[in-house]
Formats: structure tokens, C-alpha cells, sequence
């Protein structure tokens, strides 16, 4: 058990839960993204200062007005395939080595938890504070929701939801970890799983709320939250599946190995 | 839960804090750096200028869910 096992192990979950969320992202997703843009593109065929909105340069397959706005016009057809499998692929593979060590950090130091529980354990506080407690805050948005002029404050409090929701789920395992033997595991998890909620709840009440929908059609945008959230579903039970099996394996290796030693050491 | 009472009671060791330090540093920079320029780049804040990263990974953002645009 070194960091270098964890590590290796965490990119390789990450690289292939990054394939299974691909897949999802690219045949649940991409028709909802489509969906959208046409429905931008409506929009901004109506009125006729809809160039105006557009000139931040942002813009899907628009070649003309790109021009004007000096963009850079990469086609849909490459967005929705190459353009998406870079996306994933470096995200998930990045996330996979980042759970893979803080996996490492996690073996024996939580309970009794054996390497692949505390690592199931790991990916799945992740997963929650990482990508859940933000999403539920602030659900991802299909192309044509949000304004170009509030893009900074609203990537401004996405980081700021999820930098909290994490640095609470540390602090909130780190409180559990001198819970456990005094108070048992059932009311550890209990209390500390309560209070982390109760500050996520706070924090969610205390950030600013944004509704930047206009009359986006509610299936549309249903539809596309939903695959956004099976997208980040995937790729997370995927790392934590390929983790947890792969350090199992490593786990009973080593164990196998320590124990001959052993035997060898006491003839 | 047959498999925990096979087990006889082992410390799992635990990976001393100062080997995994520097792996851990290393890692969650790369990692910050990746999710800057898939996540925020070219929207909010824009190194280097242009949209070219913004556009090709525009899919990817949209659906990992961070705000976009």
C-alpha cells in the first residue's frame, strides 16, 4: 500500500468511468443539448438585436455571427464528440488520481474500515460534496439559459457551494473519526451526516438564488438536468467501482504476502 | 457481512501523512488546473484569450454542470 498504488489505480478508474460517462453524456445528453440550441437558435432568429447578445463571443454553429465577434467557431458535430470526450475524459481521469489519493489518505485511519470500504466511503462523500450538494444548489443549465453579463457571479458561486460542501464533508469525516469510539458507529454516522446537512442547508439558504429561464420550455430543461446528473453519476459510481475493486485485489495481495513473510520469519 | 467475521481483527496501516504529501500536492494542482480550463476558462475568466478552449469542450462543461454561459 503506497501512494504510487493508490494513484495509478485512481487514474485508471478515472479513465474508464470517463468511457461509461461518455457514453451517457454523448446518447442521453447530447439530443437535450441539441434540443437546446435550437430552441437559442429560434430565439435568436426572432428579434433582430439578438447579435447583440451574442457578441461575448460565446456560440455554438453561428459561423456568421461568429465572424463579427471575432469567436472561434468550432462545429457541433465536434463538440458533441471529440470536443465532449476531452471534457470527460479529463475531468474524470484528473478525479480518478485526486479520490484514488485521498483514498490513500483514508486507508486505516477511518475505524475499522478496510481499504476498500474506506475507499467506497471516500467516492462516495466525493461524490456528494463535490458534484451533488453544487448541482442541487445550482443545476447545470443547457445552452441558451443564462446571461452572458452574470457568468461571472455564477461561476463565482458554483465554487463556492462546492469549495464548502467539501471542506465540510472533511471536516464532517474527520469529526466522525473521534465519534466512533466513544459513541458507536450507528450514532457517529447519524450525527455527523445531520450536521453536515444541516450546514449544507444553511450555506444553500444563505447563497443568492438564480433564475435566468425566460421561457425556456420546462421539458427541455427537465430532460437535460436529468442527463447532466446521470453524466456525473456515471463517471462517480464508475471511479468508485473500478477503486474499491481494484484496491480490494491490491489489499488481499498484499495481505497474502505479509502473511508468507511472516510464516517464513517465524521457521 | 460472512467476510468480516473470516477476518481476523488487523490494524490496517495506515500511509504515513509525509509519504503521501507530495504526491497529493502534486495531484490535486494538476487536478485544479484540468478543472480550471475544462470548467471555467474562456467564460468567467480568460487565459489565454479567445474561446477556442471555451468551445471545444462547450459540451462537456453544459453537461458536467458548471455554468457555462
Amino acid at each position: 500500500m503506497t501512494p504510487r498504488n493508490f494513484l495509478v489505480r485512481g487514474l485508471l478508474a478515472g479513465f474508464i468511468a470517463s468511457l461509461f460517462s461518455f457514453a451517457v453524456a454523448y446518447t442521453v445528453g447530447e439530443p437535450q443539448v441539441d434540443a437546446a440550441i435550437a430552441v437559442e437558435e429560434a430565439n435568436a432568429a426572432a428579434p433582430a438585436d439578438a447579435t447583440a447578445e451574442h457578441s461575448d463571443g460565446h456560440s455554438h454553429s453561428h459561423a456568421d455571427e461568429d465572424a463579427e465577434a471575432g469567436g472561434t467557431e468550432v462545429s457541433r458535430e465536434k463538440q458533441s464528440t471529440l470536443g465532449l470526450a476531452t471534457g470527460i475524459l479529463t475531468v474524470g481521469t484528473a478525479l480518478g488520481g485526486v479520490i484514488g489519493l485521498a483514498s490513500a489518505f483514508a486507508v486505516g485511519r477511518i475505524g475499522r474500515l478496510r481499504p476498500s470500504q474506506s475507499t467506497a466511503l471516500v467516492a462516495l462523500v466525493g461524490y456528494v460534496s463535490f458534484s451533488l450538494v453544487p448541482f442541487l444548489k445550482y443545476p447545470a443549465n443547457p445552452p441558451a439559459v443564462g446571461s452572458g453579463d452574470t457568468i461571472g457571479d455564477r461561476t463565482l458561486y458554483y465554487f463556492i457551494v462546492q469549495g464548502i460542501a467539501i471542506l465540510a464533508a472533511i471536516v464532517a469525516v474527520l469529526v466522525a473519526r473521534r465519534l466512533l469510539d466513544r459513541i458507536g458507529t450507528y450514532r457517529t454516522v447519524l450525527a455527523t451526516a445531520g450536521g453536515y446537512l444541516v450546514v449544507v442547508i444553511v450555506m444553500a439558504l444563505a447563497m443568492p438564488t438564480v433564475n435566468e429561464l425566460g421561457d425556456f420550455p420546462a421539458d427541455t430543461l427537465w430532460y437535460f438536468r436529468l442527463a447532466s446528473l446521470l453524466t456525473n453519476v456515471t463517471l462517480w459510481a464508475g471511479i468508485g467501482i473500478v477503486l474499491v475493486g481494484l484496491i480490494g485485489r491490491l489489499y488481499e495481495q498484499e495481505s497474502v504476502k505479509a502473511a508468507r513473510r511472516e510464516l517464513a520469519a517465524s521457521l | 457481512m460472512s467476510q468480516v467475521t473470516a477476518t481476523p481483527e488487523v490494524e490496517i496501516p495506515a500511509i504515513p501523512v509525509a509519504q503521501l504529501a507530495p504526491w497529493a500536492a502534486f495531484v490535486f494542482l494538476v487536478a485544479a488546473i484540468v478543472l480550471f480550463f475544462i470548467s471555467a476558462d474562456q467564460g468567467a475568466v480568460s487565459i489565454p484569450s479567445g474561446t477556442a478552449i471555451h468551445e471545444w469542450v462547450h459540451d462537456g462543461r453544459h453537461l458536467l454542470g458548471f455554468p457555462c454561459h
